[in-house]
């Protein structure tokens, strides 16, 4: 059999999973934690204890040695950015999500001119790549040349993709290749009602892979592998889109949602235009990309499980448990304090399906577009901004909490539209499904090469609950 | 191309789309480029288009009368953002009924915008004078 082993080196586990081509099966599956220090060291007894898995079934060390590997990371902070724009709107909002759509952890997005207080926080904040978007093609110019010169100035050695008016794209390098690695592609904005973050995307991760991985210390686990490809969101996005397109003989399912909740923060992907379902309906705002990311840094499960409760509120998650609002909110403390929290009592598990559910609630909420009804003279009109997500027929969840749950589709129903909130676009009774193999950063790596073996193993990996 | 950016949409709760495009589809010809933000537009969408794109000039339409309404602070929105020297201009059915059009005309005028059109006003019509306004030579 023909092995590929596919590694998603995480801030907690490194997981590790063979996966037999001609079958587009998985061969085995192995965790261990991941050491931070040096990531080899977690990466290696992770592959020895897959290995001893491998062996079981019959395959020896030396074809397990013979595969190729393919690694996605989000490890050492996973990949973090500074975004910066000209109008917060437009193009700052554009070039922060094409850094979400490549993975990264965006720190903070700038609008407008750049102050030397703003450079100051983003040498402390130290990201990992900086995307300098701002102008139309053909539009201002001044803030992004303003901006390029306070930049140069900057105390830190990070590259910076420039993302913003092409007609000063290499006068911006200009100011900043003295100091700085520089990289131009398209602008993430090209005109008003545009947006093309792709390019954008597609540099960030070369980006990644070429400097990145070495800055992080994450090099030394490259000598095991053939290599570091993208930060571990990227490839979650990437198997929801092949997934939803479907590839060459296999019809794709559509346009789907993938929720990944995990510790410190919830991941919401939609795959879809998110165009209006409703007749008549006039779209506002800044166009959505068809595969689109949101991260959520207050909620999760662990970690950020008091801010968690503090977002959706105390109360609510009291009257949802039928608990004292002070027993949630100490237990939702002691959870965030407590590293390796793990659910021992019944309660226990009561509240962490309960966070689960509010974890997903909120961020698809947050996710999902709105619709408002406004009186015209000529009658009522629908304005929609954002995604409609409402004719979504699939959600798909990832995550330790859901794989865990002994009633994953419970947490899941947060995802759908309810009644009482007319308004959200949120998925309208759609079918649940659980990434119990935790595949689906597996299947977006694997999808680089082999796009059919990738759809196959998530069709056969995706289990439908209820 | 004669190098010059146009902002263009109709103003407030106002859904005629078709003059809107009529217009973009003129001033395209012309040789503008036309950033069209469509109906249902808001103050705060024309002045970020502008900011974004550098315009020359913003084009403001409303044909359901409430532009008065629509456009109070209008100017001073651009003053804010710090572009308030863009040209403005507006045009359609500006006010309800039949009021004389030299004192709708002036109420614009004081409102800050640099040209007020009455209704049934034809590019052909204005189109001379924005270029003239712009400094583009015939």
């Amino acid at each position: 059999m023909q092995l590929i082993v596919l590694i998603d080196i995480g801030s907690t586990f490194t997981k590790v999973s063979a996966v037999d081509l001609d079958e587009a099966r998985l061969a085995a599956h192995f965790q261990a934690p991941t050491t931070p220090r040096n990531v080899n060291d977690g990466l290696q007894a992770a592959l020895t204890g897959l290995g001893e898995e491998l062996a079981k079934v019959g395959v020896t060390s030396a074809d397990v040695q013979r595969a190729q590997k393919l690694a996605c990371s989000s490890a050492a902070g996973g990949l973090q950015m500074i975004a910066i724009g000209l109008v917060t709107d437009l193009t700052a909002e554009a070039a922060r999500q094409a850094a979400l759509g490549a993975g990264a952890r965006v720190l903070k997005t700038y609008a407008y001119e750049l102050t030397e207080a703003d450079r100051d926080e983003i040498a402390r904040l130290q990201p990992d790549i900086i995307l300098l978007a701002g102008g139309t093609d053909g539009g201002n110019y001044t803030t992004i040349i303003h901006n390029a010169k306070v930049l140069a100035a900057l105390d830190l050695k990070v590259p910076v993709v420039i993302a913003g008016n092409r007609s000063v794209a290499p006068e911006v390098a200009a100011y900043l290749k003295h100091n700085f690695s520089t990289y131009i592609t398209a602008n993430v904005m090209p005109e008003i009602g545009r947006l093309d973050v792709e390019p954008a995307r597609q540099v960030i991760r070369q980006v990644f892979m070429e400097t990145i991985v070495q800055a992080k210390g994450l090099s030394k686990a490259e000598e095991l592998i053939d290599g570091i490809f993208m930060p571990t969101p990227a490839a979650v996005l990437r198997a929801g889109t092949i997934l939803s397109q479907g590839i060459a003989g296999h019809t794709g399912w559509g346009d789907l949602v993938i929720v990944d909740v995990g510790g410190a923060t919830t991941d919401v992907h939609s795959l879809g235009s998110g165009q209006p379902s409703r007749a008549g309906t006039v779209m506002r705002g800044l166009p959505e990309p068809f595969a689109k990311r949101t991260v959520e840094g207050d909620l999760g499960v662990r970690v950020s499980a008091s801010p968690l409760v503090e977002a959706v509120g105390a109360d609510v998650v009291s009257s949802f448990l039928g608990w004292e609002p002070e027993r949630v909110r100490a237990l939702a403390a002691r959870i965030t304090a407590e590293q390796d929290f793990l659910p021992q009592t019944p309660d226990d598990v009561r509240f962490d399906q309960a966070l689960g559910y509010f974890a997903t609630k909120a961020a698809v909420s947050r996710h999902a577009g709105r619709i408002s009804e406004v009186y015209t003279p000529t009658g009522p009109v629908w304005i929609q901004e954002g995604k409609d997500l409402s004719q979504f027929k699939a959600v798909i969840a990832t995550g330790g909490v859901f794989i865990n749950s002994s009633a994953p589709a419970h947490m899941l129903a947060g995802a759908a539209k309810e009644a009482s909130n007319p308004f959200e676009l949120k998925p309208i009774d759609p079918t649940y499904y659980l990434d119990s193999d935790y595949l689906l950063a597996a299947a977006g790596l694997l999808a680089e090469e082999y796009g059919q073996a990738a759809f196959r193993l998530m069709e056969r990996s995706l289990k439908c609950v209820r | 191309m004669n190098g010059k950016t146009l902002v263009l949409g109709v103003i407030g709760s106002d859904v005629h789309a078709v003059g809107n495009k009529i217009l973009e589809i003129a001033l395209k010809e012309a040789g503008f480029r036309v950033v069209n933000l469509g109906v249902l537009v808001s103050q705060k969408e024309f002045v970020e288009a502008a900011i974004e794109t550098a315009a020359d000039a913003v084009l403001v339409s409303s044909l359901y009368g409430h532009a008065e309404i629509d456009c109070r602070g209008l100017r001073e929105a651009f003053i804010e953002a710090g572009i308030g020297d863009i040209r403005l201009y507006i045009g359609g059915y500006l006010v309800v009924g039949n009021q004389p059009w030299e004192e709708t005309k002036a109420k614009f005028e004081a409102m800050g915008f640099d040209r007020v059109y009455p209704p049934n006003t034809l590019p052909e019509d204005f189109i001379p004078e924005l270029k003239q306004d712009l400094g583009i030579e015939e």
